[in-house]
């Protein structure tokens, strides 16, 4: 009896078995998840800097420790799903040159700049809080790395949100005028690309069928949407601030709130290279690769200089 | 000066060192030359950083009047702070990091240890934790002093004239302020005359395994232990309290 390996790749899935890395898959599966999870780690590892450009200028002690740690994690978050995506089949090295080339994408959220130290709250109430709208379906993913570097990513992540808020509460209750304004301020710039970041609207999603039979993907972009500003008006309420939208209200017959059009032209600017900072995020990112280069050879030779040594004392003895 | 008062002095000197290197360090975050390593000075930035805080609120304590680690970290300026001139100098490459972080550590080490001896409750007991950290710190640093010392042409050239660069600020940990001089004789205080040759073995002991040539000039800096710094510090300064001058007395 003739075995089709597709069918029972299938079934595998559709009885939430785990995929792991030396299970047969069909090349499509394998390419969707390395774009996927390359692409999440280039957004972890390229989102240290909108926030690692308030480190040197944290408010107090606490908080500058605060988001050392954090931005810290989202290193640790990229060498998770790194290792996670090389099982697939391409190596660290090659997945960064394509980021450092362009030719890989990372979220365009952090192409925008953090003027304010309002941003830190901002990032991490509405990026962090959309990550972990989008993430946390991830644990569940059918590619066993993935998911299990998803369940990790998303407790340190949810952690972030919580400081993130805690920033924002801080500022608009406990801050002066000035302090709220920026709050404000901050909210005005943050809220639409963080509504973006889950990506176009279903209709306009071609991979997203595909990705949810392969159980890669699991709830819709508008479904998570819906979600994320279904809990984040509430929390803005608490805050005391006003989100950017005139038509937001609730909905009592869906029972969820109505919001204003989406516009997708300045996400997909940004997506093709326009935004604020696209330029400087990836030049930063080069930059660190380039200077280190010769701190990795170094590394390197004197690895192979060392493994020789000990060889010749071994022939020696 | 009191002994109350030498005790905040001399407090605030250790805080002085490892928060300004810890903020140097945090510089790296984001930028480092391979993301482990990034996340390993970010780790020792980390701890630097926490080190400070500690001390810091022990001064605060001591100062009274509503002072906090804040306040006795932010509200001080250039002439105020008693960090040596080593933790102040700039990043500049991976070489110069890893050199400054090596010199420092190999005498943040050794004076913990003597510090954990100390008759005030409050610094050997911060002594005790900062010797289980800097033991990390050293070991890292000395690492990778060889790593690049021994590495490739360029890394040894890079790290000679890092090693040469920075050689000048190293005396200065040694040359007791008359607040390191009377804290020693108080009790709380450590002997740096003690910690000095202890610091030159050790250096001498990894230069040579790096293959990198101790600096034969005798001349050293020195100022900043006693207010005299450096152009840098201004710079550090002005980014880290820059919220706390632009909005006094705000929360956040």
């Amino acid at each position: 009896m003739e075995i089709n390996l597709e069918e029972v790749f299938q079934q595998k899935i559709d009885n939430e078995i785990k995929i792991e890395p030396r299970d047969w898959m069909p090349e499509k599966y394998r390419k969707t998840l390395l774009r996927q999870i390359s692409q999440h780690a280039h957004s972890e590892i390229v989102g240290m800097l909108p926030e690692g450009n308030w480190i040197t200028r944290a408010p107090n002690l606490r908080r500058k420790v605060a988001l050392i740690a954090k931005v810290q994690d989202e290193a640790g978050h990229g060498l998770y799903l790194y290792s996670a995506a090389e099982t697939l089949g391409m190596s660290r090295d090659e997945m960064l040159s394509e980021l450092h080339s362009g030719k890989a994408k990372y979220s365009s959220i952090f192409n925008y700049p953090t003027v304010t130290w309002a941003d830190m709250g901002a990032i991490g109430w509405l990026v962090d809080g959309a990550a972990i709208m989008n993430q946390v379906p991830l644990c569940r993913a059918s590619y066993g790395p993935y998911a299990r570097a998803m369940v990790r990513v998303c407790k340190e992540e949810s952690f972030h949100q919580r400081q993130g808020y805690e920033i924002m509460l801080t500022l608009c209750t406990k801050g002066n005028p000035a302090q709220k304004a920026m709050a404000q301020d901050a909210l005005n710039r943050w809220w639409w690309p963080s509504i973006m970041m889950f990506g176009p609207n279903d209709e306009h999603s071609p991979n997203s069928a595909q990705s949810m039979k392969w159980k890669i993907k699991r709830i819709s972009n508008d479904e998570l949407r819906q979600k994320f500003i279904d809990v984040t008006v509430p929390q803005a309420d608490i805050l005391g601030l006003t989100i950017p939208d005139k038509d937001l209200k609730w909905n009592e017959e869906r029972g969820h709130y109505d919001f204003g059009t989406i516009d997708w032209e300045e996400f997909n600017q940004v997506v093709a290279g326009n935004g604020p900072c696209n330029k400087q995020r990836l030049k930063a990112r080069v930059d660190a690769w380039n200077n280190g280069e010769w701190v990795r050879d170094a590394a390197t030779a004197y690895a192979e200089k060392r493994a020789k040594r000990e060889a010749g004392k071994t022939e020696a003895a | 000066m009191s002994d109350r008062e030498l005790l905040y002095n001399y407090t605030l000197h250790l805080a002085d060192n490892s928060m300004i290197l810890g903020q140097r360090c945090s510089e790296w975050c984001a930028h480092g030359p391979i993301l482990e390593q990034d996340i390993a000075i970010t780790n020792i930035a980390l701890d630097l950083i926490g080190e400070a805080r500690s001390l810091y609120q022990f001064a605060s304590e001591m100062r009274g009047e509503g002072h906090t680690e804040d306040s006795v970290a932010f509200l001080r300026d250039v002439l105020d702070y008693k960090n040596a001139l080593l933790v102040e100098q700039p990043n500049t490459d991976w070489a110069y990091t890893i050199a400054r972080q090596f010199f420092y550590d190999v005498y943040h080490f050794n004076l913990h240890l003597a510090l954990a001896n100390s008759s005030e409750k409050r610094i050997s007991e911060i002594a005790l934790k900062t010797i289980k950290e800097t033991t990390y710190h050293l070991k890292w640093s000395s690492e990778w002093m060889i790593r690049l010392g021994d590495g490739t042409d360029i890394s040894k050239s890079k790290m000679q004239d890092a090693v040469n660069h920075l050689w000048e600020y190293t005396g200065e940990l040694f040359q007791a302020s008359d607040i390191e001089k009377m804290a020693f004789e108080k009790g709380f205080g450590a002997d740096l005359s003690a910690i000095a040759p202890l610091w030159h073995s050790k250096v001498k002991e990894v230069l040579d395994e790096a293959t990198i040539a101790i600096p034969q000039s005798a001349y050293q800096q020195k100022g900043g232990k006693t207010g005299l710094h450096s152009e840098h510090l201004g710079y550090i300064l002005a980014d880290m309290q820059f919220l706390q001058r632009a909005y006094p007395g705000a929360e956040w």
